[in-house]
């Protein structure tokens, strides 16, 4: 999928490629002109990724080729121990977690798991998780409890599956369930939004004493598709949905939703994974590091009270 | 548009005999006499349809006359986000439905007695916004329940939502961490938390503190979801069963414990609370 907005840059960017072979082909080099087109390159994808309508970033957020948890979880974590099942119904794979160290570190990791292809896609419910992915999360963050080691926390889901089966087996009692419990778990709890974070799916494993967005993440109540198509009576009116809702990780950080923002190279998360990986790696690092001399009851109290501000008039 | 007109019988109707005297059960259809549909509690005596009522109806039936102590009546709704749709600003929204409902937010809290014991309280009413949760309706809920902390009381909270309040963007989101941190302190202080669900309870409502009392108890029919109906049709494109999403659904399904009639649902409540021997 080209985004339309990005059309200029891949226009440069096929121009550099075309050179490129003809270099290889010809006996003329065209090495200056490669060069000075690449720094217009650049120079593109800076001023147009500065300035990005809330519709682009909902874009960008919902790229196929942004990385997704599994990349992550193999540029970012030394290993992982994936854990599966709820114990009771299933193994959602929509919504997975296990054992991960990241550098000295050692943490719980949970995310949603949207796959990088159709197939994949089919087989994790395109990151849509049900009932027993919440109850698996649960289960894992009381793990982490009786461990006594961090939760990391990562948001990337459209929003919790909105099926017969889900509605079910109980999707509301299963993230009410945990927004309750999370709000007194005795370990650390670290979130991050690293692509889409809808609604109750996002916040059902969110409820962090940090969140952080990265710069081209959304975070929203409601999509803007659905919003429009409530409130302007037309999903088509999602571009206006998504600059009202104030979705963007800046508008949010502003709202005092986050914490921080971490920063994705110039262009977005999809066009440098390895980037985006280290500067998460860096801010969790620095956050698990703060987090962990925190005493459990200054923890937990600083967790309640940023939760007593939200909104608060 | 003269075939309007033509079947326009009320204008026929001599202008001394226009009174409303009658009213329809949306369920059944069935005509009912009105002050017999509100002397019934606007429940159809027909085929025990739930209506509607307000924050103020449902009040009377639950506490003891004269025993309400309103808390945090002065939180109004704000608009943070300057959020404007196809139809105008809500801010403007927010004058409209204070002026046309009379009240300040989607819920209204405070202290009441059932059958002479103090209960903290939150009553929603669906009028205002949809029954919506927004930034005021989450702190008036969250500061009830600290109240109820700190009092020692039991926490009764009746919901009629239709979810989040899409205009507080993230802000109502939050709210639902907000309330749950509210409903976790009443849990470690094990303070009964009594969920009353009404018709409807849905969406980011259901999926915080409607859904987590140690009982919860609905009024029949009521319409308890996640997503909506029409989303999920949608989604796995096929119908859904007649009785998805009602309060006997859940019952089946193991969600709701009790299911009462409204005018029985005083009695159950302070039944419930007689059971509690924790001092």
């Amino acid at each position: 999928m080209d985004l339309d907005f990005d059309k200029p840059i891949k226009d440069i960017e096929n121009k550099i490629a075309e050179l490129k072979t003809l270099n290889l082909k010809s006996k003329v080099n065209f090495a200056s002109e490669i060069k000075v087109l690449e720094k217009r390159c650049q120079e593109q994808i800076r001023s147009i990724y500065s300035n990005l309508t809330p519709w682009q970033v909902v874009q960008i957020a919902r790229h196929p080729k942004r990385p997704v948890l599994q990349d992550y979880i193999s540029l970012i974590f030394n290993s992982f121990i994936e854990l599966h099942g709820d114990r009771i119904y299933a193994d959602d794979q929509a919504l997975i977690g296990g054992l991960a160290t990241l550098d000295k570190h050692r943490v719980m990791l949970i995310g949603h798991n949207k796959g990088k292809n159709t197939k994949e896609n089919i087989e994790r419910n395109f990151g849509m998780a049900k009932p027993e992915g919440y109850r698996k999360a649960l289960r894992l963050m009381k793990m982490a409890e009786k461990f006594r080691i961090p939760v990391l926390m990562f948001i990337d889901t459209q929003g919790a599956y909105p099926g017969m089966e889900a509605e079910k087996r109980g999707q509301a009692e299963a993230i009410a369930h945990n927004l309750t419990d999370m709000a007194q778990l005795e370990v650390p709890l670290i979130a991050l939004v690293t692509g889409e974070g809808g609604s109750g799916g996002a916040i059902g494993i969110g409820a962090g004493d940090v969140i952080l967005m990265l710069s081209f993440s959304i975070y929203s109540v409601i999509s803007p598709e659905g919003c429009a198509s409530i409130l302007w009576r037309n999903a088509k009116f999602a571009p206006e949905a998504a600059e009202a809702l104030k979705l963007t990780a800046p508008s949010l950080l502003k709202m005092g939703i986050l914490n921080e923002i971490v920063e994705e190279p110039i262009g977005g998360a999809h066009r440098n994974h390895e980037e985006t990986a280290r500067n998460i790696k860096m801010s969790l690092i620095r956050h698990l590091d703060t987090l962990n001399q925190i005493p459990l009851k200054k923890l937990l109290k600083q967790r309640f009270e940023m939760y007593a501000r939200m909104g608060k008039p | 548009m003269a075939w309007l007109k033509k079947t326009d019988v009320k204008s026929k109707i001599p202008g001394n005999l226009k009174l409303n005297i009658w009213t329809r059960c949306p369920a059944c259809q069935a005509h009912i006499y009105k002050q017999e549909w509100e002397k019934n509690l606007k429940v159809c005596p027909k085929c025990n349809y739930h209506g509607g009522i307000t924050c103020t109806e449902r009040l009377d039936l639950l506490i003891d006359p004269g025993s309400f102590e309103e808390l945090y009546p002065d939180i109004t709704p704000r608009d943070t986000l300057n959020f404007k749709d196809e139809k105008g600003s809500y801010e403007n929204k927010i004058k409209e439905t204070i002026s046309k409902t009379g009240l300040n937010e989607a819920v209204i809290t405070g202290y009441g007695k059932i059958n002479n014991r103090k209960v903290a309280l939150a009553i929603m009413d669906f009028r205002f916004l949809g029954g919506s949760l927004g930034s005021g309706t989450g702190e008036k809920i969250f500061q009830t329940a600290m109240a109820a902390v700190e009092h020692h009381l039991p926490y009764i909270i009746v919901s009629a939502s239709g979810g989040a309040r899409m205009q507080e963007g993230m802000l109502s989101l939050m709210q639902m961490a907000k309330t749950c941190t509210g409903i976790a302190q009443l849990k470690k202080k094990n303070l009964p938390y009594l969920s009353v669900l009404t018709d409807p309870t849905s969406g980011g409502v259901s999926a915080s503190y409607a859904m987590m009392g140690d009982v919860n108890i609905a009024e029949p029919g009521a319409l308890i979801a996640f997503a909506g109906r029409r989303v999920i049709e949608q989604t796995i494109r096929q119908k859904l069963p007649d009785n998805f999403q009602t309060a006997e659904y859940l019952l089946e399904q193991g969600f709701i414990d009790i299911i009462v009639n409204r005018k029985n649902m005083k009695d159950l409540i302070g039944k419930i609370l007689d059971f509690n021997q924790r001092k």
